[in-house]
């Protein structure tokens, strides 16, 4: 039996995962919890947010996500990547900014709107 | 009169508020906004978490903000970025200043604070040592950060556990610094429990709980960080240090709701939330002046700020269009034993439609708990907790029914026997 906080969304529910049995959740008060106290036990996984470089607007930075969770533990590689990425203005949010993230198949895409303005 | 409704801030409290307002059928809107841009803090908030109540999905701050400025770009509501509002008078004529109009003063019907908050900062809270560089609010470094795109610091200690801090922490990480500690005053974490675990945990980051930071030495920039074990009073227990060489000290140590603006109008103003004192509807102690979002008490989620706002602009656009809430009868609600405040702080039942929301916080870390509403003496609502912390706003709603016609209300936590 392991004990995690849930972490879906603010209510930060108390999980409890029993391996023995399919890794079974109990203590979680929606489906989601359920979902994440296994996976986090399993393949624990999370959404990526960043910035990247950004051309072309009177802002320099334009914020990011992975589409979907990446595995936990290729958050640092995955940040690093995007040191690499430049874009440029006009950007759309849901613009994708990076595809295939270090081959797991997820797209990063752009968060924000950005019309094309001088610095 | 120029405008119908004047919104002071057009962050997330702003943004909702306006929205609501053209809604409710007001047409002579204005929005004033301090920054270049519409949205706030959420700008630079670009972590994901936000909106799984407003929107049933889960946004960045920016993909937040930016649902609110679409829906507001299909109305007429009018925004002037760029501009510092610089007084308002009890018979709502605005005057601000920006780089177009220069400076101007127009006239509202109503007008609705949301103002937000800002951080403490080191000298709210005395910290020893030398006054080097390298010391940062944990909002200014995440400005820096994610929207500037400057790292502030490479080896960091972080005071305070609010969710800030606790963001840093993690997108310090990301970006290459070493965070070699979070460290809290009190015996529990300011920030909600998820960050803890995904911020914190997550990355192997230590939390000091019951230590405070003892001494800061550097002579240009901050070179090391003391920190001390505290005893149930808060005082450093001599012998407890331990020192950490980091470049960069981020304080996480409360907000606190920013309102120059309201107290030069003599809004009244609560002690305990250091916002003003509203009714049910969000309407201030000045008729036809209301306040919702961080001015009025820090939130801990966008999504009830976007809620408490939308009511703010209903109510702002009820009083345009039907005239004044009646003030008879009033009831006052204080706090009971373990709540440090409620919003809100008074209730006129003709205000209320069906139901009133109360928002209040804990003063400190229950396990099974019921939180009961008086009025008097007379016990006339029960509500049942699994857990209540300091950290995260709790609320009860209270049907229209079950209100008293006067008197006061009474709201407080007690411990249930296991």
């Amino acid at each position: 039996m392991k004990e995690l906080i849930c972490i879906v969304c603010p209510r930060g529910c108390h999980l409890r995962v029993d391996e023995e049995e399919d890794y079974r959740v109990t203590g979680n008060s929606c489906p989601r919890g359920a979902e994440y106290g296994k996976n986090e036990l399993l393949h624990p996984v999370r959404v990526l947010t960043s910035t990247v470089r950004l051309e072309g607007s009177a802002f320099r930075r334009c914020p990011v996500k992975t589409r979907q969770p990446i595995a936990k533990e290729l958050m640092l590689r995955a940040a690093k990547t995007l040191d690499a990425v430049t874009v440029t203005a006009p950007v759309r949010c849901g613009d994708v900014v990076l595809s295939d993230l270090l081959g797991t198949g997820v797209d990063v895409v752009a968060t924000k709107d950005f019309p094309k303005t001088e610095r | 009169m120029d405008y119908e409704l004047i919104v002071i801030g057009g962050g997330p409290a702003g943004l909702a508020a306006a929205y609501a307002a053209w809604e409710k059928g007001l047409r002579r809107i204005l929005i004033l906004e301090r920054d270049r841009e519409l949205g706030g803090i959420l700008n630079q908030c670009i972590h994901n978490g936000f909106g799984l109540h407003r929107f049933k999905e889960e946004l960045t701050g920016p993909e937040y903000a930016g649902r609110y400025i679409e829906m507001l770009k299909a109305t007429g509501v009018e925004a002037k970025t760029d501009t510092m509002v610089l007084q308002i008078t009890q018979d709502k004529c605005v005057s601000f200043l920006n780089p177009i109009d220069g400076y101007r003063t127009v006239r509202a019907g109503a007008v609705i604070l949301a103002m937000g908050c800002r951080e403490r900062t080191r000298g709210a809270i005395s910290i020893p040592g030398a006054r080097c560089s390298g010391i940062f609010t944990a909002g200014t470094a995440q400005r820096f950060l994610n929207i500037e795109g400057y790292l502030v610091g490479k080896r960091v200690v972080i005071l305070g556990s609010g969710d800030i801090g606790l963001i840093m922490a993690r997108r310090m990480t990301l970006e290459g610094a070493k965070v070699l500690a979070c460290v809290e005053l009190m015996p529990y974490s300011g920030g909600l429990n998820r960050n803890i675990v995904q911020c914190l945990r997550d990355y192997d980051i230590p939390l000091y709980l019951s230590h405070t930071v003892t001494d800061i030495v550097g002579k240009q920039r901050l070179e090391r960080v003391t920190i001390s074990a505290v005893d149930a009073d808060r005082r450093p227990i001599p012998g407890t240090e331990q020192s950490f060489d980091c470049d960069t000290l981020l304080l996480s140590v409360g907000l606190v709701p920013e309102n120059e603006l309201s107290r030069q109008m003599d809004v009244e103003m609560d002690r305990r939330t250091n916002g003003p004192v509203v009714y049910e509807n969000m309407e201030t102690g000045v008729e036809g002046v209301f306040a919702c979002g961080n001015v009025v008490h820090v939130h801990d989620l966008v999504d009830f700020v976007s809620e408490e706002s939308s009511r703010a602009g209903e109510a702002a656009a009820r009083y345009i269009l039907e005239g004044e809430t009646a003030k008879e009868p009033l009831l006052t609600v204080e706090n009971g034993s373990a709540v440090s405040y409620t919003v809100p702080q008074r209730i006129r039942p003709a205000g209320v439609d069906r139901n009133v929301k109360l928002f209040f916080r804990v003063n400190r870390v229950f396990g099974k708990a019921v939180i009961l509403v008086r009025s008097g003496e007379t016990q006339i609502a029960c509500f049942k907790r699994e857990h209540m912390a300091p950290g995260e706003m709790e609320s009860v709603i209270l049907p229209k029914t079950m209100l008293p016609q006067g008197g006061v209300l009474t709201v407080s936590a007690e411990e249930v026997e296991a």
